[in-house]
């Protein structure tokens, strides 16, 4: 007997792809990749947009992701592409879309994908992690250390058992930020690192079980990570270099930011794409600076993440409510 | 109020799917504290996977939270590893909406499902720093009560509870919010005390402190009267009833976690009176109440729009049984043709299912898996069940469905029912066999499936079994033993068969909590002390806690776990839950219960939809009717806003 086949009508054909820049905030950073591509799927079923579907016997909307954030981490850079069959104006869309996604999961930036679809160059990622309970000191010892090191290798636990990956390997950059004298104070060290996509992947906790490792750091609770930025290798590389000539006292106007946020367009980003969707503020864990695309790199790390400073902050917001 | 949250992130890194615990679901909501005088907190006493797409807390939720100056939060059970970092950091139990506090809420209520989640309740109460016993709670607890199916014999967490409500909670719990309203106006007369008296008086809650409850030398209980003046001598359960002007949820909660529902229901009739003997749902939930079709649509445009979902489930006690549920489907595979918008039916009847309602459900989506529910392997088992479906019906309707192209058909069916014989349950191999026999001829084809689940019978209160003995663990564990070899001795089926099935021991301890008095609450007590959490998961549950726990806590009463289990009661004794007014008359019941077990075979009992009344009791106890269509109304197309997606309408009914 042949096999059945669907019946009805093909899927409609693609007419536009989009890539969206999205972030994962506050709360929401616990999230799993999987928990937020169905919220994704849902978001631009619940906005009516003109997703395309697959063919076949169970269509599937047509998005694609590259590799989420894991679970626990931030971001503000996390990428999909999604493919449509009507054409739509980019920023309507990614407005619509902001606003059928749960607060947290928040579009930052929607732009037409090139003709031929080069794909995203996504070779490396910027991370921002903050370490509660370590001091800067100790932390800059280890990081000297580990960026002497030929290779570290750490241990970690996936599904398939324990695994050993060698963190150095990853790792571009890598320095102790040191920029807020208050951050010492407040026992937190604040490290910026530039990490190559990999086979297996290395993570920021990877980065930092081998710091631990080294020197016998012991933080007080878990740290918080947050990807900045991600893209090609090259791009990244140059922000680096000035990343590490950064010194304390520098005003925002002076963070490397803003040249990263230059060499890290997408290749196939059109120059007059702009943020959409005022990103929303994070109710659980108000931040310095309400952000689009830019604010976001204006906010000030350190007033978030130290548990001090997050305390006084938290406070005052759930005190309204 | 303070959110916990600062506090319970730094925990979160730590444990297991720490999205369950941070709430900012769409269609959530979080209300200024200080602009509302109600507060509750809705407790699911599962995980939040499990207890996040219950429609009750759902519907409680959005009902409560409409109101100006009441606010409703929910909270449900965190797993060990949590709790284990809430205790060490001293994190209270807190609501995933607001991160608030639950101990302040005016109220806790909690909805039981099942009799599993008591220890969880225990729990939660301890995280939440509310004392276990009643008895101890100050002016600054919350009031817990209890609700759902398990809530209609409350008996075993008396001494845990303030209160029960029994039945449909919608107006109840508005009742209960203008009660406590109207006692904090007024200077909270009475206190705790004078609160809870007015919610037994005018609130309809079952309090059970008002009660006294003693035994005979026999240990079965001589009586249950009221200690308080002004307290009814029997406690009604809730009917609502026109549920079309009841249209919720609206604005489903979209959990971000994985959950086991990832869908959008819509019930489309409450009660049922096929008249299962087993059944408790169809006995305490009756009338039948149907939703219009015109508001089944209206709910499921609303419900798609707010949320993004992909399916559509009707759900209901035996969804096939709705007046037009063909059109039903019809209508809604029309309207959302197109769309990649599945529809489903959570259960459907043998004998209810038809080859239109097959096409109208697949049409728009897959055909996942259908499943129906024979309950007993012979057509005598079936009769004592009142289970009007015959061997030949089951063959029919799975040939149907294997003929337009299911391949896997799941059948449920309980070991351990009254008057079963080893022969009874090896009968379900016999029929497993001819499914797929049947199932071959009819399609052509050699891979078809059929999945054959089973689990332990528990008899239940306000059920004709009430007063049945149910069958030791022992027992049913050989004859599931038995049937799984002779499902698997015919090698021509191999893996056309699957076979799962719930071992005996935790129908036992819930056959010892849904059956049992206050005396159980000792176990309860005991098992929690001892580490018992999360009952209703295999990989926590342990039998020996329990039995140890049990003989340990009744051995001073002169009761055990098989006194509780399975022991046939008589007509004459007083049953933990006499005082519990579902509606249905003990006579009735009774009747029903020896008409299942007449040695000359089973009577049947037909349902009232279509036949005379029977005089279950129920109507003129609460004095309600029955409400079916057909109404005879069509659900026009939808202006659908592009292509491929679902319309934006919003509702216009309600």
């Amino acid at each position: 007997m042949a096999r059945p086949v669907p019946t009805g009508p093909p899927p409609a054909p693609i007419v536009q792809r989009l890539v969206i820049r999205y972030a994962k905030r506050g709360r929401m950073r616990f999230a799993s990749h999987r928990d937020v591509a169905r919220a994704i799927e849902r978001g631009v079923r619940k906005a009516g947009l003109p997703v395309a579907y697959s063919a076949g016997f169970s269509p599937h909307p047509r998005i694609s992701y590259s590799g989420g954030a894991p679970t626990g981490s931030a971001s503000e850079a996390e990428y999909l592409e999604l493919s449509l069959t009507r054409s739509c104006e980019p920023a309507d869309l990614g407005r619509s879309l902001d606003e059928a996604l749960p607060d947290g999961i928040d579009v930052v930036e929607v732009v037409e994908a090139g003709a031929k679809s080069a794909g995203l160059a996504l070779e490396a990622s910027e991370w921002e992690v903050t370490w509660p309970g370590v001091p800067a000191d100790a932390a800059a010892r280890s990081v000297e250390a580990f960026l002497a090191a030929p290779s570290v290798e750490v241990e970690r636990l996936t599904s398939k058992g324990m695994r050993r990956l060698d963190a150095r390997a990853a790792v571009v950059s890598l320095a102790v930020d040191r920029r807020a004298g208050t951050d010492q104070a407040a026992g937190c060290a604040i490290l910026r690192m530039i990490v190559r996509q990999m086979t297996p992947a290395v993570r920021p906790d990877d980065i930092l079980a081998a710091l631990s490792q080294l020197s016998a750091l012991a933080p007080a609770s878990p740290p918080l990570a947050t990807r900045l930025w991600q893209g090609p290798l090259n791009g990244l590389a140059e922000a680096a270099g000035q990343a590490a000539s950064t010194r304390p006292g520098h005003g925002p106007s002076d963070r490397p930011g803003r040249d990263i946020d230059k060499a890290m367009r997408l290749q196939a980003v059109s120059a007059e794409a702009a943020p959409v969707g005022q990103a929303r503020a994070n109710d659980q864990l108000p931040r310095g600076a309400q952000d689009h695309l830019d604010g976001s790199r204006a906010r000030e790390p350190h007033e978030r993440d130290c548990p001090d400073a997050r305390d006084r902050a938290t406070e005052s917001a759930v005190r309204s409510q | 109020m303070q959110s916990v949250y600062p506090r319970l992130e730094s925990l979160l890194p730590l444990v297991r799917k720490p999205i369950q615990y941070v709430g900012g679901e769409l269609n959530s909501v979080v209300k200024d504290w200080d602009a509302t005088d109600v507060r509750w907190a809705l407790m699911y006493p599962d995980a939040y996977e499990v207890g996040a797409p219950n429609q009750g807390i759902q519907i409680l939720y959005e009902v409560l939270n409409e109101r100006d100056g009441v606010l409703a939060e929910r909270t449900y059970s965190v797993w060990p590893d949590l709790e284990k970092l809430m205790r060490e950091h001293q994190v209270p139990q807190f609501t995933v909406d607001g991160h608030r506090p639950v101990r302040a809420f005016d109220v806790l209520g909690v909805s039981f499902a099942t009799e599993l989640g008591y220890t969880n309740l225990l729990t939660a109460l301890d995280l939440a720093q509310i004392p276990l016993d009643a008895a101890h709670r100050g002016e600054d607890d919350p009031v817990v009560l209890a609700g759902g199916h398990a809530a209609f014999n409350p008996e075993p967490i008396a001494e845990f509870i303030d209160g029960a409500v029994l039945g449909d909670g919608e107006q109840a719990v508005l009742a209960i919010t203008e009660e406590i309203r109207a006692w904090k106006r007024a200077g909270r007369p009475g206190g705790r005390d004078g609160l809870l008296l007015r919610l037994a008086g005018q609130g309809g809650v079952y309090v059970p402190r008002f009660y006294d409850v003693s035994y005979a030398p026999d240990k079965t209980i001589t009586s249950v009267v009221p200690n308080r003046p002004g307290v009814p001598r029997a406690v009604a359960k809730h009917t609502v009833t026109d549920l079309d002007s009841w249209p919720y949820p609206s604005k489903p909660i979209v959990p971000v976690a994985e959950s086991v529902h990832e869908r959008f229901s819509v019930e489309i009739f409450r009660g049922c009176t096929r008249g299962c003997r087993f059944c408790q749902a169809g006995m305490i939930t009756r009338p039948v109440r149907e939703r219009s079709i015109t508001t089944i649509g209206e709910m499921t445009e609303a419900g798609l729009a707010a949320s993004g979902f992909t399916e559509v489930g009707l759900l209901s006690l035996s969804s096939a049984d709705h007046s037009e549920i063909n059109q039903i489907a019809a209508d809604l595979a029309d309207r959302y043709e197109g769309t990649n918008t599945g529809l489903s039916l959570p259960s459907t009847r043998v004998d209810a299912f038809n080859i239109t309602l097959a096409n109208e459900l697949s049409r728009n989506g897959r055909r996942s898996g259908l499943t129906f529910a024979p309950e007993g392997g012979t057509d005598r088992i079936r009769k004592v069940i009142n289970k009007m479906v015959t061997e030949e019906d089951l063959i029919k309707t799975v040939s149907t469905a294997y003929a337009n192209g299911w391949r896997q058909v799941k059948l449920y069916f309980m070991c351990g029912l009254p008057t079963e014989t080893d022969e009874d349950v090896l009968a379900i191999a016999r029929v497993a066999h001819r499914v797929i026999e049947a199932g071959r001829t009819a399609s052509g084809r050699r891979d078809i499936r059929c999945t054959v689940s089973i689990g332990g019978f528990v008899p239940k209160p306000h059920t004709p079994f009430q007063w049945a003995a149910q069958t030791s663990h022992e027992t049913v564990d050989a004859r599931l033993k038995a049937l799984g070899a002779a499902m698997r001795a015919d090698r021509g089926y191999g893996s056309s068969i699957g076979f799962r099935y719930h071992d005996g021991k935790p129908s036992m301890v819930e056959g010892l909590l849904s059956r049992g008095d206050r005396r159980v609450a000792k176990v309860i007590r005991a098992v929690w002390g001892a580490g018992g959490r999360f009952d209703g998961w295999s990989e926590y549950f342990s039998f020996e806690r329990w039995e140890s726990c049990a003989a340990e806590a009744l051995a001073a009463d002169g009761v055990d776990l098989d006194w509780y289990t399975t022991r046939e009661r008589a007509y004459g004794e007083t049953l933990p839950w006499d005082h519990l007014d579902a509606g249905l008359d003990r006579d009735w019941l009774w009747q029903d219960w020896q008409a299942a077990v007449d040695p000359e075979g089973a009577a049947e009992v037909d349902d009232c939809r279509w036949t005379p009344c029977f005089e279950c009791g129920v109507c003129p106890a609460m004095d309600t009717q029955i409400e079916t269509g057909p109404t005879g109304a069509r659900l026009l197309p939808l202006t659908v806003a592009g292509s491929g997606a679902v319309g934006s309408g919003t509702r216009s009914g309600g």
